[in-house]
């Protein structure tokens, strides 16, 4: 496994303490209070309504705790987002955008830039860069309208790399792309981790297409968010409980995720069922290892 | 009967100093509707743009019932709709209900200041099509100072304005003042809209600020060329409009209007035939 030992240091990426989330005067979560470590990828969990792009807008600081605190790379949420990278769902809405692939990416990283500044070659050089690597070069001159959900993606991933962040945030990446293109993106997500050792955080309902990078994840159960390893809980139970339905949900050993050839296959799948009263024991047991 | 219908002393017309005024307010429209259009479609704010113009209309009218002129009430009218719409927030789908039934509220109210005095009444069809032959020396010089603190504002917030423009969320989440930018691109386009009336009035002004914009965006893709092109498009359409009203009995705002139109349609099928 390839790791950035300058990134992956022990130091936590986003530590919640006691925080809540109130939204038009709901309460959405409360009472969160984990750390997620530096070099991971985490999954955002949860059925529909319990708040987790509202967590990751608490973390962008877009949006006000309503008690306890939250940091983010060391400092307050919202003080450290010239080092996130943000990819939100909206990247599918505006589909008439007129500026080429190219122009996008490239005001991730003067769009922020009042006055008057000439693009560099230093700007245009590390635009390349970024999408050289989420493997958009070849389009660069073309509009965002000529392309497919999965390219535009793609552009909307470079366009949060362009700045070289420490903390890759993505807002459900796999809603709206085909098979292939969810495959595609986690391989990215992938790469990302394990060449760049880049902390990866990523909203998600469909967990079974991450499994295979996923380090940890935060899950959104009965109104308080909660943090796990996965090797820890990987509790499809726990998931079948979280979904309010039937989940299958595949373990996979730690530590096979970066080696194994494709990634796409996890080795040694263990199918789990497991009873609603076990369930309710095991988010007892996982709370009491949190805390 | 042909020779009625074209005037043989066209160019004696277009030599005259009122035409002169109409050419340079036009370059002048052209450079503000070139650079905003641009915005405001990739703002999806070209039904707030049109609103605006109608939001104004009251404030002409209510100008010239005061014996202001029309400019100023249409430029407050309009800024003051601007920052309204702006403050509401960058959703310009979910506010289309309240955006039509604002201009709809707006245009009647216009027309019941009109029919307050007799004056306001003469101008009423001046200000809902436009008559940039009655263009003053005084107005084009207004005109020219608009576009040069347009310009600059411009050159300013170029980039976080763009930036905000592909993804709001983005941007905000990077650090860019959206609420700022949306307040402050509202409030450009409120001058754009009072520069522009003039010239087609408020029931055409759609043709002059938002279509010529649309047919550079199917030409070129970069934002600062699509922002010359559009300029350049309404300122053919502008300065077509002149010459040909000039040449045949025709309204220089049905000319201009057909022109811009005529250029998407041309684009339009240039891009389908490409395709």
């Amino acid at each position: 496994m390839v790791t950035d030992t300058d990134r992956t240091s022990t130091q936590a990426c986003i530590v919640f303490d006691h925080a809540a989330i109130r939204r038009s005067g709901r309460l959405i979560w409360s009472e969160g209070t984990f750390a997620i470590p530096s070099g991971t990828v985490t999954a955002i969990v949860g059925t529909n309504g319990t708040g987790k792009t509202s967590m990751m807008q608490a973390e962008l600081g877009l949006l006000p705790l309503d008690a306890g605190s939250l940091q983010v790379l060391g400092q307050p949420a919202g003080q450290a987002n010239d080092r996130i990278g943000y990819v939100p769902q909206s990247y599918t809405s505006d589909i008439d955008s007129n500026l080429t692939a190219e122009q996008s990416v490239l005001l991730g990283l003067t769009g922020t830039r009042f006055g008057i500044h000439p693009v560099t070659r230093q700007d245009r050089e590390r635009t390349r860069k970024a999408m050289r690597f989420v493997g958009v070069e070849d389009r660069a001159h073309l509009r965002l309208s000529q392309l497919s959900g999965g390219l535009r993606q793609r552009v909307a991933i470079a366009q949060a790399l362009v700045c070289d962040p420490d903390l890759l945030m993505l807002d459900e990446p796999l809603a709206n792309l085909d098979l292939a293109g969810q495959r595609a993106t986690v391989h990215l997500l992938a790469q990302l981790n394990s060449r760049l050792g880049m902390t990866i955080q990523v909203v998600a309902h469909d967990l079974n297409m991450l499994l295979p990078v996923l380090t940890g994840a935060v899950y959104l159960l009965d109104g308080h968010p909660h943090y796990a390893r996965m090797d820890d809980v990987l509790d499809s139970d726990l998931l079948t409980h979280l979904y309010g339905t039937k989940v299958e949900v595949v373990t996979t050993p730690q530590g096979d995720m970066f080696v194994a050839p494709d990634m796409d296959e996890p080795i040694g799948p263990v199918h789990n069922r497991y009873q609603p009263s076990q369930v309710a024991r095991l988010h007892e047991t996982d709370k009491e290892r949190t805390s | 009967m042909t020779t009625s219908v074209f005037d043989s002393h066209w160019t004696e017309i277009l030599a005259a100093p009122f035409m002169r005024n109409a050419m340079l307010a036009g370059l002048c429209i052209a450079v503000a509707a070139g650079a905003m259009g641009y915005f405001t479609i990739a703002r999806h704010s070209t039904f707030a743009a049109h609103a605006l113009a109608h939001i104004g209309l009251p404030g002409a009218t209510g100008a010239v019932l005061l014996g202001l002129p029309v400019s100023v009430g249409m430029g407050l009218f309009a800024l003051g709709g601007a920052l309204v719409i702006g403050a509401l927030g960058k959703r310009a789908s979910q506010r289309e209900i309240a955006t039509g039934t604002v201009l709809a509220f707006a245009t009647g109210l216009g027309l019941f200041f009109a029919r307050m005095s007799s004056s306001a009444s003469q101008q009423m069809q001046a200000i809902l099509f436009g008559s940039i032959l009655t263009i003053t020396r005084g107005q084009v010089i207004g005109f020219i100072i608009f576009d040069a603190i347009l310009l600059i504002l411009l050159a300013l917030i170029y980039r976080p304005l763009l930036f905000s423009s592909l993804d709001e969320q983005v941007a905000q989440a990077r650090g860019v003042p959206i609420g700022l930018m949306n307040l402050t691109f509202m409030a450009i386009m409120a001058g754009v809209i009072t520069i522009a009336v003039p010239a087609v009035g408020t029931l055409l002004i759609f043709a002059l600020v938002v279509t010529p914009a649309a047919t550079a965006n199917i030409l070129v893709a970069s934002p600062l060329r699509a922002m010359l092109v559009s300029g350049l498009i309404c300122l053919a359409s502008i300065w077509g409009g002149l010459v040909i009203s000039a040449m045949v009995p025709a309204p220089p705002s049905f000319v201009i209007v057909t022109l811009s139109t005529l250029f998407w349609a041309l684009a339009k099928g240039w891009a389908a035939l490409r395709a």
